[in-house]
């Protein structure tokens, strides 16, 4: 058994009289890797930054945290102390790669940095060294990507700095708070590995923070489960995973497992969880098995009726750039090429792909948002191509949408009932002011929100109750065609799977035909009948939902099926 | 970067070319024949051919625009139809005071406004952050003639330490130049300091909760060493611009300040040029202004690509 690196007894941390963090108390032992899970506001982003001793002043910390060779309290000792071992015994790599590096410094010059703050480095070697390290992180061409600024690396490419710029010193402790929340998952896959592979390789101990129960599962021997600022289950993965004693983490694992369903073919939620069947390490799990039985049935008089809902043929759509050079064209960004399907009324249409794929150029093209640059788009018996706004109102009566962000598609200043209301204020709708207000409160009834919901504004809602929100207001005037653009990736994981079943109920309960654009693949496997996959402005393969991911044809769905993390196949084979 | 200032110059040619036009256009369109002032109020019809004649505005427009347009490019202001004296030296010299005069109170301006505005964002939540900004929000408010006039009376007439008004040229004598200088420069920078001020308080906040600041603290930097480093280049951007625009907008602004100390400013020439009907010589100040602006637009934006290597190179 190794040494003891870090103790931490009795953390707490307050606003004023608002307790956050209450009673914390676990250790680490050197080299160890912990996973800290918990949902947005359980405190685990606080306790990695009091341990870091860069909490903003209003809040307040007590109880002890003891590193391994450090005299001093880090919780309570003095900045002067803490800033000696930022960086140095201690480092961070934090969520956001876009912003967490400075814009107007090169990467190399950031690297270098942190050396020089800690030790007497001569300014060459501490440059040389950084190249080194930008190497060790298996950044392309490491002597160039030194001399770049953030802005010409992509996202992957900058977390793998930060994570060079938090090794540099060889510190006993690496916190990583949600280090790959906001990366693609092919991009995940390698940053994660490349972590897992440089705390194996120094020993380094490791406090992980997520919210992904599989991303746990693949990078950590043990976790520890928060939930409202205090620990619920604290040991060993495997074990927490495979039998939860505490009924939030079993309710957690059930909302994460994407493979498992309850009798009526619906996600576990949160109230749903107690039948939740929990995998098992080890577990051989048989790909065929898992496959879902498609909720739409068919009925075969049905079929020969159904009319393609959407008809794209070689849509293409083709951004300018600004000029680069004193001759030559203009360069072109193709953000989308010659992509062509169809959508018969009533199927459930799954768009993955990764960013810049043109996912949500296509959408924008299908909503009539933007215009094509070739091609032609038929969605719901209108020509969207070339169309003008006026001949776009029948479609926009048909065709509604779920956008990503519950925070910002929603108007801060107007009531829910307001907010709902609103497509039916259009030319042509011939309700009046009191069966318009019947209309809400069935809405809002529909998506689960009580009737004092209507009175109330936007901001007075969680991020689940806002997407449902979005969802009454979408389906408001009653239409066809629902697309939803990635609705439930910015909400929590016990959210998520409740808004996932509301939008299966919905779907069925109107008869919508629904296109689901998303990252993820678990979503979409479990939501949609069929797929497309999307690269580079292209689709690349397109099918049933089950054909393509038992039997992908083409290598980067192959690529995208592999990196994509399910919970069971990690507790399984971790 | 070559593209960048590529498009800059072609910007500022076609401004530029607009703004003749614009400016040509707008003196002609205005009542007032300006042979018919020259001449006087008493002036028989003969007189006024014969003065419109001498300054061609008897030709066509194109003609006289051409004529005009050309000079302008030579550097040929033409002969002020009011005073009949070649306006091309006298606008040189006025310029030369107010570039001197706005250079000066600007770089003032800034050398309290930058660490002032940093010191009242880093410390917004003390008294002493909230003090600073409320005297910045005063500093707004007591219009720069006033500060001009409170300290002629002070440090000039009371005390007797510095000229109350007048203008050497630096070339005459060096010492007497500052001795005069000082009190306008220091008018003008009182307003244009707090202004700034605000600029950078409300840049420097905003730097500070970036996260690239968070990344420089978990590196060990100090909470000053880190802004310092990370932060103030960041926070400069918002800060030049307003600062370019200031500095254009008080090249005229300073009139009143050129007033106050009796100073021979480009602010003071259009303003008699105005009363005075004197179309060419206004025309003459207009177009300087404009290249002025657009020199200014020019220089801020190369000062941009140097801070800023997201807007260099688009690649």
């Amino acid at each position: 058994m190794s040494e003891s690196l870090l103790e931490v007894k009795g953390l707490s941390i307050s606003a004023g009289s608002k307790s956050l963090v209450q009673d914390l108390e676990f250790s680490m032992r050197v080299g160890e890797r912990i996973g800290l899970i918990g949902e947005s506001g359980s405190g685990k982003s606080l306790t990695a930054t009091s341990l870091l001793g860069l909490l903003p002043d209003e809040l307040h910390v007590s109880g002890e945290a003891k590193l391994r060779g450090v005299e001093h309290n880090l919780l309570s000792a003095p900045d002067k102390v803490m800033r000696s071992l930022r960086g140095d015994e201690i480092s961070m790599v934090f969520q956001e790669p876009l912003t967490a590096l400075n814009p107007l410094m090169s990467v190399g010059a950031q690297v270098a940095e942190v050396m020089t703050q800690h030790r007497k480095v001569p300014r060459r070697a501490a440059a040389s060294r950084a190249v080194e390290l930008l190497a060790s992180v298996k950044l392309p061409d490491p002597a160039v990507a030194a001399r770049a600024y953030p802005h010409q690396l992509s996202g992957g490419q900058r977390q793998r700095v930060m994570v060079a710029m938090a090794l540099a010193n060889d510190p006993q402790l690496l916190l990583c708070d949600e280090p790959t929340t906001a990366l693609d998952v092919t991009v995940q896959r390698q940053v994660l590995a490349l972590i897992s592979e440089q705390v194996r390789e120094r020993g380094t101990g490791l406090l992980f923070i997520t919210h992904d129960l599989a991303v746990v599962a693949n990078m950590c021997t043990k976790v520890l489960v928060l939930n409202n600022g205090r620990i619920v289950e604290a040991g060993d993965m495997e074990q927490v995973f495979s039998s939860p004693a505490h009924p939030y983490t079993r309710a957690l694992l059930a909302a994460s497992d994407m493979d498992a369903t309850d009798e009526r073919g619906r996600l576990f939620t949160v109230a749903t969880a107690a039948a939740y069947v929990p995998p098992v390490p080890g577990e051989i799990l048989d790909p065929a098995a898992e496959a879902l039985v498609p909720t739409v049935q068919e009925t075969p008089g049905q079929v020969s009726a159904r009319q393609p809902l959407i008809n794209a043929s070689g849509l293409g759509r083709t951004y300018h750039r600004e000029w680069t050079s004193l001759f030559g064209p203009r360069p072109e960004v193709r953000a989308l090429h010659d992509v062509s399907f169809m959508v018969e009324a009533g199927e459930r249409l799954g768009v993955v792909g990764e960013s810049g794929s043109g996912k949500s150029t296509l959408l924008r093209l299908l909503a009539g948002l933007d215009q094509p640059t070739s091609g032609s788009v038929l969605v719901a018996g209108t020509q969207v191509a070339g169309a003008k706004e006026n001949q776009l109102v029948g479609l926009r009566q048909q065709l509604q949408i779920v956008f990503q962000d519950p925070m910002g598609s929603l108007d801060p200043r107007m009531r829910v009932r307001d907010i709902v209301e609103e497509p039916l204020l259009v030319p042509g709708q011939k309700l009046n002011a009191g069966q318009r207000a019947a209309e809400v409160s069935t809405m809002l009834e529909a998506v689960g929100l009580d009737a004092d919901a209507a009175d109330r504004y936007p901001h007075q809602f969680s991020g689940g109750q806002r997407q449902r929100i979005s969802i009454a207001r979408a389906l408001i005037c009653k239409p066809r065609l629902l697309i939803a653009d990635e609705p439930v990736s910015a909400l929590d994981v016990s959210v998520r799977a409740q808004v996932l079943n509301l939008l299966a109920d919905l779907v069925d309960e109107y008869a919508l035909t629904l296109v689901f654009v998303s990252h993820d693949l678990a979503v979409v496997r479990h939501l949609c009948d069929r797929v497309v996959v999307m690269k580079d402005g292209e689709i690349v393969e397109s099918g049933s939902t089950e054909e393509i991911y038992n039997n992908p044809q083409h290598p980067y769905t192959r690529e995208l099926i592999a990196s994509s993390m399910s919970l069971r196949e990690q507790v399984a084979n971790p | 970067m070559l593209i960048r200032i590529f498009k800059n110059l072609a910007r500022f040619i076609v401004t530029f070319l607009a703004a003749t036009l614009v400016v040509f256009g707008i003196m002609r369109v205005l009542p007032g024949d300006p042979a018919a002032i020259a001449a006087g109020e008493n002036a028989t019809p003969e007189i006024v051919e014969q003065l419109a004649k001498e300054f061609g505005t008897d030709r066509p427009l194109p003609v006289q625009f051409w004529d005009w347009f050309s000079g302008l490019l030579r550097g040929d202001f033409g002969v002020s139809y009011v005073t009949r004296t070649d306006i091309s030296p006298l606008v040189l010299d006025k310029v030369q005071v107010s570039l001197i005069l706005v250079t000066l109170a600007m770089l003032l301006a800034l050398a309290i406004a930058i660490p002032l505005g940093t010191l009242a964002a880093v410390r917004h939540k003390k008294a002493s952050g909230a003090l600073i900004s409320a005297l910045s929000q005063l500093g707004i408010a007591i219009p720069g003639f006033l500060l001009g006039i409170l300290l002629v009376s002070l440090v000039s007439l009371r005390l007797g330490w510095l000229p109350a008004n007048g203008w050497t040229p630096p070339g005459e004598d060096f010492g007497d130049f500052i001795r005069r200088i000082i009190l306008p420069v220091t008018a003008l920078a009182g307003v244009q300091s707090a202004i700034v001020m605000r600029y950078v308080r409300s840049a420097v906040l905003e730097t500070m909760h970036e996260d690239y600041l968070r990344t420089a603290r978990a590196k060990g930097l100090s909470p000053m060493k880190a802004l310092l480093k990370h932060g103030l280049r960041n926070a400069a951007i918002p800060v030049l611009t307003v600062t370019s625009v200031q500095f254009a907008a008080l090249i005229i602004g300073a009139v009143v300040i050129e007033r106050v100390f009796v100073i021979p400013g480009l602010g003071s020439m259009l303003l008699t040029a105005v009363g005075n009907r004197d179309l060419l010589t206004v025309q003459s100040v207009v177009m300087v202004l404009v290249a002025i602006t657009l020199l200014i637009n020019l220089i801020v934006d190369v000062l941009y690509t140097i801070l800023d290597p997201r807007l260099r190179a688009a690649d």
